[in-house]
């Protein structure tokens, strides 16, 4: 059973107009704002590490530690608002980004107020084309009201915010290579440490958030860490947005709280199977993370739990398949998109993705060879812990995966040249 | 300005993004001339620029149609009956390989990773557009508006 759960961040998703500031005002917008103008910087950061909100992009670190890395001082210190939405299975961001772009730009000038910066950028993928208008606009607005500018609300702080957008890149989403992008240069990711708290955007202490994190943040302010520690479990805390796609009668974004388990996700709020083939596999986190089985969809979706049970939480993209479905094939496809997004910096991600793409389609192409399995798995283990980020170790997941629960179909493909679910 | 300081000037450098999609709108595609006028204007290096553009998948540096055709082949339009399927359905209609551009240079056709789309898939985009929860139907359909939008 699930119990009542009032909507927090989608909870002016269905107004009629809700990306405009008047209707983002009507229902209790930027009043957290001006509570935050008003309340200590160091009480902010406390309280926002109170909360227990962690960072939902995919890593889930603490957003309250993030802040309280941020140097103090008067240094110039950047904010950037992370959009760069690319993990397939994901539309999240996306959909607070058009429907109510302004519970973004709160979080993120209460944050800028909190560490002191006086600048902040959205990074916005260049395929959201909807995004960049609704941003732009609604950043406009902000200015217009007194939100954005110099003297906000007449509380002394100063605070810019423009769009920049990407163009085309999903390594860009990773935090420095997202900063290497700002400053115009190819979005490759820099070693970690210096991280960017210490050396960020211009050499600059910088913090970087996910768009649904900084959604958070007016509503932590607003109602109190204790509040937000309410909703979901004891370490993670707080609503989340999982995007359901696959084989579903009712795909979509559901807000719920962190914790609620798979089965219920999928079978209560998602409408069950779209057909009369059962469950097959999940994906629970987006294509980077391990494909879980049928039978482990009690686990309850947060990120202690979904980690004890072999995979991520990642971004709360749920990919859900039949029987029937050739998970062969879906690694192949997967190896697909990594090898197109590797950013080619680090040689194990660059050609280790090629390797095992050519090795997986030449085993769907039914031209397998003895000994194909072995080589994907040492492929993988050459990858592993070998790249400046963590899109190498993400990268094997698909494949050790399902080499791990369903084995026996790359066996089939092997044998008969012919995929399992043909049969 | 000194070669030195060019390559650190961040204002300028910060701009190349920008600047390549406003080259990119007026040369069509991101041709050497293109390329050259940026570093130009920017005062940068045209490797630098260079660099950076070949780097982007939405900075091309090919030419391409009039409606430039993006079809996703990621793993939730896969689920749905799209990617490959949407691709074949396409190169036949339009009698053109990806990255191939038709004889009257109305369309060009491209597979492309994840449009965060994937509750509403299969989807595709044409140039800015994006089209969603697609079947073969919509497909002709929306290829019959684009021809009528030209002869128009």
């Amino acid at each position: 059973m699930s119990t009542a759960f009032e909507p927090i961040l989608t909870r002016n998703i269905g107004i009629p107009n809700s990306e405009k500031i008047d209707v983002y005002l009507s229902t209790g917008g930027y009043t957290a704002l001006q509570k935050a103008l008003k309340t200590d910087r160091d009480a902010l950061t406390q309280e926002v590490r109170a909360s227990g909100l962690r960072g939902r992009g995919g890593a889930g670190f603490p957003a309250g530690l993030k802040w309280g890395f941020m140097p103090k001082g008067d240094q110039t210190k950047y904010v950037c608002i992370n959009t760069d939405e690319g993990e397939p299975g994901t539309y999240k961001d996306r959909l607070i980004v058009e429907h109510d772009p302004h519970s973004i730009i709160e979080g993120a000038i209460i944050a800028a107020y909190a560490v002191n910066a006086h600048r902040a950028y959205v990074y916005i993928r260049g395929e959201f084309f909807l995004g960049v208008k609704r941003w732009i606009k609604a950043i406009d607005e902000a200015y217009r009201h007194g939100f954005l500018g110099k003297d906000i609300l007449g509380s002394g702080f100063d605070i810019d915010l423009s769009v920049h957008r990407g163009a085309g890149a999903y390594i860009c989403g990773e935090e420095t290579a997202l900063i290497n992008s700002l400053e115009g240069k190819r979005g490759e990711p820099r070693i970690k440490p210096p991280y960017p708290a210490s050396i960020g955007l211009w050499g600059q202490p910088t913090l970087v958030h996910n768009v649904e994190t900084l959604a958070n943040v007016p509503h932590i302010v607003n109602r109190g860490a204790d509040w937000f520690k309410s909703i979901g479990t004891e370490n993670s805390t707080g609503p989340k947005l999982f995007c359901i796609s696959g084989h579903v009668r009712n795909r979509g974004n559901y807000e719920l709280p962190l914790g609620t388990p798979l089965r219920e996700i999928i079978y209560e709020h998602a409408g069950g199977m779209r057909g009369s083939k059962p469950l097959k596999a999940v994906i629970p986190g987006g294509a980077s993370t391990p494909v879980l089985t049928a039978a482990q969809i009690d686990v309850p979706m947060d990120f202690e739990s979904v980690a004890q049970a072999g995979s991520m939480l990642g971004t709360g993209a749920i990919i859900v398949m039949e029987e029937g479905t050739d998970m062969v094939d879906v690694a192949r496809r997967l190896m697909r998109f990594f090898v197109h997004e590797s950013c080619g910096k680090c040689t194990p991600c660059r050609v280790g993705t090629r390797n095992l793409s050519n090795t997986l389609e030449r085993i769907v192409a039914g031209q397998g060879q003895a000994g194909d399995i072995e080589l994907l798995e040492e492929i993988c283990s050459n990858m592993i812990g070998n790249t400046f980020c963590p899109m190498g170790d993400a990268a094997v997941n698909p494949v050790l995966s399902t080499l791990k629960h369903f084995r026996h179909e790359y066996e089939h493909y092997l044998d008969h040249d012919l995929p399992m679910a043909a049969d | 300005m000194s070669e030195a300081t060019r390559f650190r000037d961040p204002a300028n450098q910060s701009m190349v993004l920008t600047a390549l999609y406003i080259a990119q709108e007026q040369y069509g595609y991101l041709s050497q001339e293109a390329l050259a006028r940026v570093a130009e204007r920017l005062e940068l290096p045209i490797s630098q620029v260079y660099s950076t553009a070949s780097f982007y998948s939405l900075l091309r540096t090919q030419e391409k149609g009039k409606y430039h055709i993006q079809v996703c082949e990621g793993i939730s339009c896969a689920l749905c009956d799209g990617a490959e399927k949407l691709v074949d359905y396409l190169e036949e209609k339009l009698d053109i390989q990806p990255g191939e551009i038709s004889p009257d240079g109305m369309f060009s056709l491209e597979v492309v990773q994840c449009l965060a789309s994937c509750g509403t898939s299969p989807a595709l985009r044409v140039n800015d557009e994006l089209h969603d929860d697609l079947n073969f139907d919509k497909v002709d359909r929306l290829l019959d508006q684009l021809v009528e939008r030209e002869e128009a």
